[in-house]
C-alpha cells in the first residue's frame, strides 16, 4: 500500500469543565471529546467519520487541521508533522501547509461573510497565500467559480443573493481556490434541501476525480456516506468503534453500535422494511463516559467482560477493524 | 367525501409581505381518513407546514387564507369563531413541531405544560391533571416520570423534549395529529425511537396522523398515502406504494432518483436549478424550469390535478405521454 497522505495517530482532545464561583474558577471535570483515534487517508480517497451529535467527529476534524489545539497525538500530512509545523514553524511553512489542507463548513449561511462579494471572498485566498499574481485574480476567481458550476457574473454578488446550495458551492470554491490536496467537509449537505444535496455530492465526487483531492467527510447521514466515501470510521463517545471499506462496513457490521446506527436509517423504498434495532436510553455524557466498552450500557450483547475490559480496535478481516469483544460472532 | 376526517380543498394561503405576496400555499388538496397516516412531502418553501398551520388556523402574520375550504369531522373549520377554534385545537387536532426546544416553554416545568391543557380541555383538577401528566410521560417512554415532571425543558435532551412535545399533543387524545418534521433535529438512533413510538401510539389510540417531512425514507416507513408538494402546490397524491413504484409526476421521479440510500450505492440524478421564488413563481407548471420533460404546454397553463388512476392524482399535462421510473 502506498504511503497515506494523512496519518492520524492516537489523537486526543479534552476540554476542561470549569465552574465559575465567587472566588475563582475550579476545574470540575473533563469532556473526553476525542479519545485516542487513529486512521489514514490515501491520496484521492474519501474517508467518512460518522456518528451522532456529541461523538466528537467535528472536534476530531478541527484538531486534525489544528483549528483546535489537540491535547495529544500526532498527525502527519504528506510526511509533515502538522502540529509541530503550526506550533513552531515559521509563517511561510505554516501557510504552505494550510494551503494544502482546507475545510468546508456545515452551514453556508454562517461561513460566508455577508459584507463581502463572492469575488472578495474567493480572492482573499490569493491575498493570503500570494500564489496568484494580482493581474490574474479575476481569471482565477472565474476559473474556480466554473469548477463549481457557477457563472462569472456571480462574482459581483453578495452571499445573501444566493440559495443554500449555491452558497455551499461558493464555500467549496473558496476551499479550492488555494488548490488543496485535502479538504475536510463537515456535514456539507445536511442543511440543504433534498433536491440540492445530490448536486453537491456529485460535485464533490467530480472534483475528486478531476483533481485527485482527498476528503475527510464528516456526517451523521449514513445514506450520503454510503454514496460518497471509500472508507468509513464510526465514532461513539470520542472513539472509533468500527472502521472498514464502505461496502464491507455496510455489508458486514461487526460492532453492535454500527448495526443499530445503520438499521435506524429509513430506506426510501416501500419494499424494504428494515428491522430497526432500538437502542435503550441515550448517549451517555462524555464527561463521565462508561468504563471499559463505552457502548456496553446500551448494548444488548453486553457481557461481564464488556464492563471490565476495554475492547481494542482489532483487524478482523483485511482492512476491517472493530472494537468489540464479540465481533467474531457477527462475522 | 364521506368517511374523511380532514378534507382540505383548493386551499390558498398567502403572506402579504412588503416585498410582495408570497403564495406559500397555492391550491392544496389533502384528504385524511380516520386512523390513517398521510405523508406530506416537500422541500423548504413547498407549503407543507403552512398547509397544516392553515388547517389549525394558526398562520403567523402577515399570512391569510385567501380561498379554499377545510372540513374537519364534517364541520367547516374556516367558519368557526376563534373561541370555537380554541376548543378544537389541542383537543381534537393537535400538532407536534419540528424543534422541541422552541415549542416547549422554557419557563414552565414539564408538569405545568402538560397539565394546563388537561385542565383547560378536560376540566381536570390540578391533582388529576398531574396524575394524567405522569401517565402520559410513561406512555411516551420516559423513565422515572415522576421526577421528570418537575424538570424544566433545558434539563432534558432533544429526544426527551420531543417525547414531551408528543405527550402534550396526545394529552387530550386528538383524532388528528399533525407531526411537522418531528425527528429532523434528532439523531438517527433517537429518530428511530421516536418514530417507533409514534407508530405505536397512533395504533393504540386509533388516531389519524399527517406526517410532514422531506425524508422519503420516513414516508416509505410510516405512511399509507402521500401528498407531494412543490412551491405551494400539490404535484401528486396517491397511496405510498404507488408513489414509489409508479410515479406520474416528474418531480416525484426526480426526488426519488436524487436521494441517496443507505442500503446501496446508486447514481444520484441531479435536479438542476433551485427552488422557485414564491412571490413570482414560474408561469404554468411551477416545476417546469427544472423538469427534463418540460414543453411549451407546461409554460402556457397551470396543469390541473387530474385523476390518473384509482385514488392517484397528478398535476402534469404530459402524464399520458411520458414514462416515469419509480424505485
Amino acid at each position: 500500500m502506498p504511503k497515506p497522505l494523512l496519518e492520524v495517530r492516537s489523537l486526543f482532545k479534552h476540554f476542561d469543565v470549569i465552574e465559575r464561583g465567587i472566588v475563582g474558577r475550579k476545574k470540575i471535570g473533563i469532556v473526553h471529546a476525542v479519545d485516542g483515534i487513529s486512521f489514514d487517508i490515501q491520496r484521492g480517497e474519501t474517508v467518512a467519520l460518522v456518528g451522532e451529535s456529541g461523538c466528537g467527529k467535528t472536534t476530531a476534524a478541527k484538531a486534525i487541521l489544528y483549528l483546535e489545539d489537540p491535547t495529544s497525538g500526532e498527525v502527519s500530512f504528506d510526511g509533515v508533522n502538522v502540529f509541530e509545523t503550526f506550533k513552531t514553524g515559521d509563517k511561510a511553512t505554516r501557510l504552505k501547509l494550510r494551503r494544502s489542507m482546507q475545510m468546508v463548513f456545515q452551514n453556508p449561511y454562517g461561513s460566508l461573510d455577508p459584507r463581502m462579494t463572492i469575488y472578495d471572498i474567493i480572492s482573499e485566498a490569493f491575498l493570503v497565500h500570494k500564489h496568484v499574481p494580482k493581474e490574474k485574480w479575476k481569471d482565477s476567481v472565474y476559473e474556480v467559480l466554473k469548477m463549481v458550476n457557477l457563472e462569472e457574473y456571480h462574482a459581483e454578488r453578495y452571499p445573501h443573493e444566493f440559495s443554500g446550495g449555491q452558497r455551499q458551492r461558493i464555500s467549496i470554491a473558496r476551499a479550492l481556490a488555494v488548490e488543496p490536496s485535502f479538504v475536510v467537509c463537515d456535514e456539507p449537505v445536511s442543511s440543504l434541501d433534498v433536491s440540492i444535496r445530490a448536486q453537491i455530492l456529485n460535485l464533490l465526487a467530480e472534483l475528486q476525480k478531476s483533481r485527485g483531492i482527498s476528503y475527510l467527510y464528516i456526517s451523521h447521514d449514513l445514506s450520503s456516506v454510503r454514496q460518497i466515501s471509500h472508507r468509513v470510521a464510526v465514532m461513539y463517545l470520542g472513539q472509533i468503534v468500527e472502521h472498514a471499506n464502505t461496502d464491507d462496513l455496510f455489508g458486514k457490521k461487526l460492532h453492535p453500535y454500527t448495526q443499530a446506527l445503520v438499521s435506524a436509517v429509513p430506506i426510501p423504498d416501500v419494499e424494504k422494511k428494515t428491522m430497526r434495532i432500538l437502542l435503550p436510553g441515550e448517549v451517555p455524557s462524555p464527561i463521565n463516559p462508561p468504563q471499559a466498552c463505552r457502548f456496553h450500557p446500551r448494548c444488548k450483547y453486553a457481557k461481564d467482560i464488556c464492563k471490565t475490559v476495554e475492547p481494542k480496535l482489532e483487524e478482523y478481516e483485511s482492512g476491517h477493524f472493530a472494537a468489540c469483544h464479540f465481533a467474531k460472532d457477527f462475522m | 367525501m364521506p368517511g374523511t376526517l380532514l378534507e382540505i380543498r383548493d386551499l390558498k394561503t398567502y403572506f402579504f409581505t412588503e416585498a410582495g405576496v408570497v403564495k406559500a400555499v397555492d391550491g392544496a388538496n389533502v384528504d385524511v381518513k380516520p386512523k390513517e397516516t398521510v405523508g406530506l412531502v416537500g422541500e423548504s418553501g413547498s407549503g407543507k407546514t403552512v398547509t397544516a398551520l392553515s388547517a389549525l388556523r394558526i398562520i403567523p402574520r402577515p399570512g391569510k387564507i385567501v380561498t379554499g375550504s377545510v372540513t374537519f369531522d364534517g364541520e367547516d373549520v374556516l367558519a368557526k369563531s376563534e373561541e370555537q377554534m380554541r376548543q378544537l385545537r389541542g383537543a381534537k387536532m393537535a400538532m407536534v413541531f419540528q424543534d422541541p426546544s422552541s415549542s416547549l416553554n422554557p419557563l414552565y416545568t414539564v408538569e405545568k405544560q402538560l397539565s394546563d391543557i388537561l385542565m383547560l380541555h378536560r376540566k381536570l383538577s390540578k391533582k388529576e391533571a398531574s396524575q394524567r401528566a405522569e401517565y402520559l410521560l410513561d406512555l411516551v417512554g420516559i423513565q422515572a416520570p415522576k421526577t421528570r415532571l418537575k424538570a424544566y425543558p433545558h434539563e432534558l435532551s432533544g429526544g426527551m423534549k420531543q417525547r414531551i412535545a408528543i405527550a402534550r399533543a396526545l394529552s387530550c387524545e386528538p383524532s388528528l395529529l399533525f407531526a411537522d418534521e418531528p425527528t429532523t433535529n434528532l439523531d438517527v438512533t433517537v429518530q428511530a425511537q421516536v418514530l417507533e413510538l409514534m407508530k405505536k401510539l397512533q395504533h393504540d389510540l386509533g388516531m389519524s396522523m399527517v406526517m410532514i417531512t422531506h425524508d422519503m425514507g420516513i414516508i416509505a416507513d410510516m405512511t399509507e398515502r402521500v401528498t407531494i408538494m412543490y412551491a405551494g402546490r400539490v404535484m401528486e397524491a396517491a397511496d405510498t406504494k404507488t408513489i414509489f413504484h409508479d410515479p406520474k409526476h416528474p418531480y416525484t421521479e426526480a426526488l426519488l432518483a436524487a436521494v441517496p440510500r443507505v442500503d446501496q450505492r446508486k447514481i444520484l440524478e441531479v435536479i438542476p436549478g433551485n427552488i422557485p421564488n414564491l412571490i413570482e413563481p414560474p408561469p404554468g407548471c411551477v416545476f417546469h424550469p427544472r423538469c427534463k420533460y418540460a414543453k411549451q404546454a407546461c409554460i402556457d397553463a397551470v396543469p390541473p390535478l387530474e385523476e390518473v388512476g384509482k385514488g392517484h392524482w397528478a398535476a402534469c399535462v404530459r402524464w399520458k405521454e411520458i414514462r416515469l421510473r419509480g424505485v
